[in-house]
């Protein structure tokens, strides 16, 4: 066990390794100077601007030395944010993005569970009718066209009761976290009831459910104790993914509600070609999905018996 | 929430459970039911853990009348608080409420004493005279010492600030910035605690206006250096003496600023808290809390102009004073660079069509000079004394001047020409119509090149394009931050424009301390402008916004800080 562990940690590392390196020289790839702003820059600024940020150099030099500080742990200075450290950005911004991942995660995942199951109980009834059709609307539309609705949705809403129900935007207390984190876990919500439904509706045809059933257990027993627990194990495998996916693919409601988190810098970084925020938050989001996937399978053996590693 | 069962069989125990329980949960529906209110419980008690774990934002109204406090949307963390290299009109807007200048802006944009009480300009230097009573918020007093500091570290190459050159009419300036000379040599000294002496390397005429500038705000030494290379990160490690001091910053989250009780004029500010509370740039995110009464002022983005109109608000506009242009590729070799070629589009082109018809944006004006309309003149306004000479459209001397360009070139017909634009609504908008119009017209085929603005910058740099979608703000109220721009010496002349005429009038009005002198040069250039199409001016940009009937006071402003709040008030609504 010990010996896969470290296994897999060394191929994360390697991949991290080779994000790293693929997102630096793709950066450096892009057209444009990370430097300019609205002014045009006299030869010597340009030319002080550069050797602050180590731009001068050539760019094999510039990534040893990126690469150096990386397995020191400095991410170096944003060319933005000109007065922060990226591993302070990220410090400051990424419980915040965590934070309405883990709600959105919690949200999906259980609300995918349960509905997913309603559906197969209920299979062509009028809720498997009805949820379908919603999770196949979640699934389409995007999640900037979700978040805006929802927003004037709020505004009607309050406007309609004369008081504030829930704040527009903003970020800090339950009632700011509600309205994002449905609007994150929505499209993921969507896809993991549809997984859980299949996986349901494939268990009750099999072998040990009919077995349950003709010893006579009943048939509450059955469904929570044989069909749920095993119907979910697909849902777990996805969730690995999905918590990466949802914990950093919140730029979008993040701009929305005006929520301090870390999406928006990265997408930001991109826009504004912010090399060292580009390569920090591309680098910490890689390690943050690989390591998502190694718990996962991880505690895939566990839920399943059938898996567990040797 | 799966069933603690492990085992097998199970009938027994489940016969001796209560009939209760038994009943309610004998149908899987039932369970899920239990199930579903289970979850959304633990959703609750997750998100109210996390939400002690973590800070809050206000939630305050947009105007709160009782405690005198004002909440607004800022579009993003001010990327650098540092005056003396600070460069961004975000900075600037937050730096303005809490700093203050030699000089400064009155509510009707005339230029006031601020550090200063009185100041002397001459060809070879100016001098100020700080006031007494002017304080940092710690209470000691703001010294030239402060001004000959920051400036200094504007200048440094090391500090490598992107708005160095804005000083390089001071002595040495220019050498300490290209590491010629050490910061020591700057031609700012304090003679005293209360007098600045300053010597110019050329004349700066508008040198006064200048003051009233962000990387001439005064920074102090001792507590600069007490930050240890973090200042202007956080609120306690910034020193304020402008009319509010920092007391909340919460990185890409909030910044609330409350009145400085040591800032000399403090009896004119009557808002005691600017809560900057929402960083967002989300349109619809604004307006939506201007909405909900959140916020006290609101920008309103053009796809929310409608919207905004069916709201009945009072729309406010307001012409931010920057001039948006096309600007033709000179290098030798491009089509661009033959005047007639240029004429015959210069003739094609209507700003006011464009304007009116195309942008249809209330606030906007078309452009018809290098100069814009806010600008002043020798009295009056600049615009007013030297009217701009205006080309109306004519399809038959288009045609004429294209038909010379075509011969002059030694072309059998016209290759594609490159329009390089910006991935804006209104720019990708405005080069269809462009596109159209000169097809229609003159038969000619644009191709149109859109890139992100970084992207953008670089390839009119490197002249990759035979027309661009360019556009400038003013830096000082000067018209000389317009008229400098295409002196061949200009890194801002993109297209490489060289006339030795243009030139020799930039110099004229760069240097002469004759006011009247000055305008001439700028008449001149800005008939140049025209007689020569050196560029294409499209529109002078407005903004639109709505303010919270119960704010009043709020200026808007073309240089400087905007929007400034220093002489808001709160009125019953």
């Amino acid at each position: 066990m010990g010996r896969y562990i470290f296994t897999r940690l060394l191929q994360g590392l390697v991949t991290v390794w080779f994000i790293a390196t693929a997102t630096f020289l793709a950066m450096h790839a892009v057209p444009g100077n990370p430097l300019s702003g609205n002014k045009a820059l006299t030869p010597e600024i340009q030319r002080n601007l550069e050797a602050k940020y180590g731009l001068d150099k050539p760019v094999s030099e510039q990534y040893l030395i990126y690469m150096g500080n990386l397995a020191r742990g400095d991410l170096g200075i944003s060319f933005t944010q000109k007065n922060r450290q990226v591993n302070d950005i990220i410090r400051e911004h990424f419980p915040v993005s965590a934070t309405l991942g883990i709600i959105a995660v919690v949200f999906a995942a259980l609300g995918g569970i349960l509905f997913g199951a309603l559906t197969a109980l209920y299979r062509n009834k009028w809720p498997d009718t009805v949820i379908m059709l919603l999770v196949i609307v979640s699934i389409s539309v995007p999640s900037f066209v979700i978040a805006a609705f929802a927003q004037l949705a709020l505004v009607r809403i309050n406007d309609a009761l004369g008081f504030a129900l829930l704040p527009v935007a903003g970020w800090g207390t339950v009632s700011h976290m509600i309205v994002p984190s449905l609007v994150l876990g929505l499209g993921t919500m969507a896809y993991l009831t549809r997984l859980m439904r299949s996986s349901m509706l494939e268990i009750v045809n099999s072998d040990y459910i009919r077995t349950a059933n003709a010893k006579g257990l009943p048939a509450s027993r059955i469904f929570t104790g044989h069909q749920l627990r095993n119907a979910i194990l697909p849902v777990v495998t996805v969730l690995g993914p999905a918590i990466a996916a949802i914990t950093t693919g919140g730029f979008v409601v993040e701009l929305v509600f005006a929520i301090p988190g870390l999406g928006r810098f990265f997408v930001q970084a991109v826009q504004q070609l912010d090399y060292t925020v580009i390569m920090g938050t591309t680098v910490f989001f890689g390690a943050f999905l690989v390591l998502m996937v190694i718990i996962v399978d991880l505690l895939y053996g566990f839920i399943d018996p059938r898996v567990r590693v040797n | 929430m799966s069933s603690p069962e492990t085992g097998q069989g199970g009938n027994a125990p489940k016969a001796e459970r209560s009939p209760l329980r038994r009943r309610w949960l004998r149908t899987p529906g039932q369970q899920l039911a239990v199930l579903g209110v289970g979850s959304v419980v633990a959703i609750g008690l997750i998100m109210a853990l996390l939400s002690w774990a973590s800070g809050g934002t206000g939630a305050a109204a947009g105007v709160d009348a009782a405690t005198g406090a004002i909440t607004l949307v800022l579009d993003t963390e001010p990327p650098q608080m540092n005056s003396s290299i600070s460069s961004d009109a975000i900075s600037a807007r937050v730096l303005g409420h809490l700093m203050e200048g030699l000089t400064r802006q009155d509510a009707q944009g005339a230029l006031v004493p601020g550090v200063a009480e009185r100041w002397e300009i001459t060809e070879k230097g100016a001098t100020f005279w700080l006031r007494a009573d002017a304080r940092w918020s710690d209470g000691k007093p703001v010294t030239a010492h402060d001004f000959v500091f920051a400036w200094r570290n504007t200048v440094n190459p090391q500090s490598a600030s992107e708005y160095a050159n804005i000083m390089f009419g001071i002595r040495n300036a220019q050498d300490i910035s290209s590491g010629k000379l050490p910061i020591t040599a700057l031609g700012a000294t304090a003679v005293s605690d209360r007098e600045l002496r300053i010597e110019f390397a050329q004349p700066v005429p508008y040198f006064a206006r200048l003051m009233a500038f962000t990387v001439f705000y005064p920074i102090r030494e001792d507590f600069y250096r007490s930050t240890q290379g973090r200042y202007a990160s956080s609120a306690n490690t910034l020193l304020y003496n402008g009319a509010y001091r920092m007391d909340i910053w919460t990185h890409g989250a909030q910044i609330r600023m409350v009145k400085n009780q040591q800032y000399w004029n403090r009896d004119i500010i009557k808002i005691n808290v600017i809560d900057f509370a929402y960083f967002t740039s989300d349109n619809n995110t604004i307006i939506n809390l201007f909405r909900d009464g959140k916020i006290a002022m609101a920008e309103i983005g053009q796809e929310n102009i409608e919207q905004a109109q069916l709201q009945g608000w009072n729309i406010n506009s307001f012409s931010e004073g920057a001039l948006f242009y096309v600007e033709f590729n000179h290098r030798p070799g491009r089509i661009t660079a033959n005047k007639n070629f240029r004429k015959a589009i210069q003739y094609t082109l209507d700003s006011s069509e464009e304007v009116n018809q195309v942008i249809k944006i209330p606030g906007y004006l078309p452009g018809k000079s290098l100069f814009p309309v806010w600008l002043d003149g020798v009295e009056g306004k600049f615009r007013t004394e030297y009217p701009v000479r205006e080309v109306t459209p004519d399809l038959e001397k288009a045609r004429y001047h294209l038909e010379l360009a075509r011969k002059e070139l030694g072309l059998e017909r016209f290759p594609p020409i490159m329009l390089l634009t910006g991935d804006t609504p209104v720019s990708t908008r405005v080069s269809e119509y462009y596109q159209e119009t000169l097809k229609q017209s003159l038969g000619l085929e644009i191709r149109i090149d859109v890139q992100i603005f970084k992207q953008r910058l670089a390839k009119m740099l490197a002249g990759e394009f035979d027309m661009v979608m360019a556009g400038w703000s003013a830096d000082y109220a000067d018209p000389l931050t317009f008229g400098d721009m295409f002196h061949s010496s200009n890194v801002q002349n993109r297209g490489r424009y060289k006339n030795p005429e243009l030139d020799r009038q930039i110099d004229i009005a760069r240097s002469s301390l004759n006011v009247k002198e000055r305008m001439d040069a700028f008449g001149r250039i800005q008939d140049i402008i025209v007689e020569d199409v050196v560029i294409l001016p499209e529109y002078e940009r407005g903004r639109l916004y709505v303010v919270d009937p119960a704010l009043t006071g709020m200026e808007r402003r073309v240089t400087g800080f905007d929007p400034d709040f220093t002489y808001a008030r709160i009125v019953e609504k």
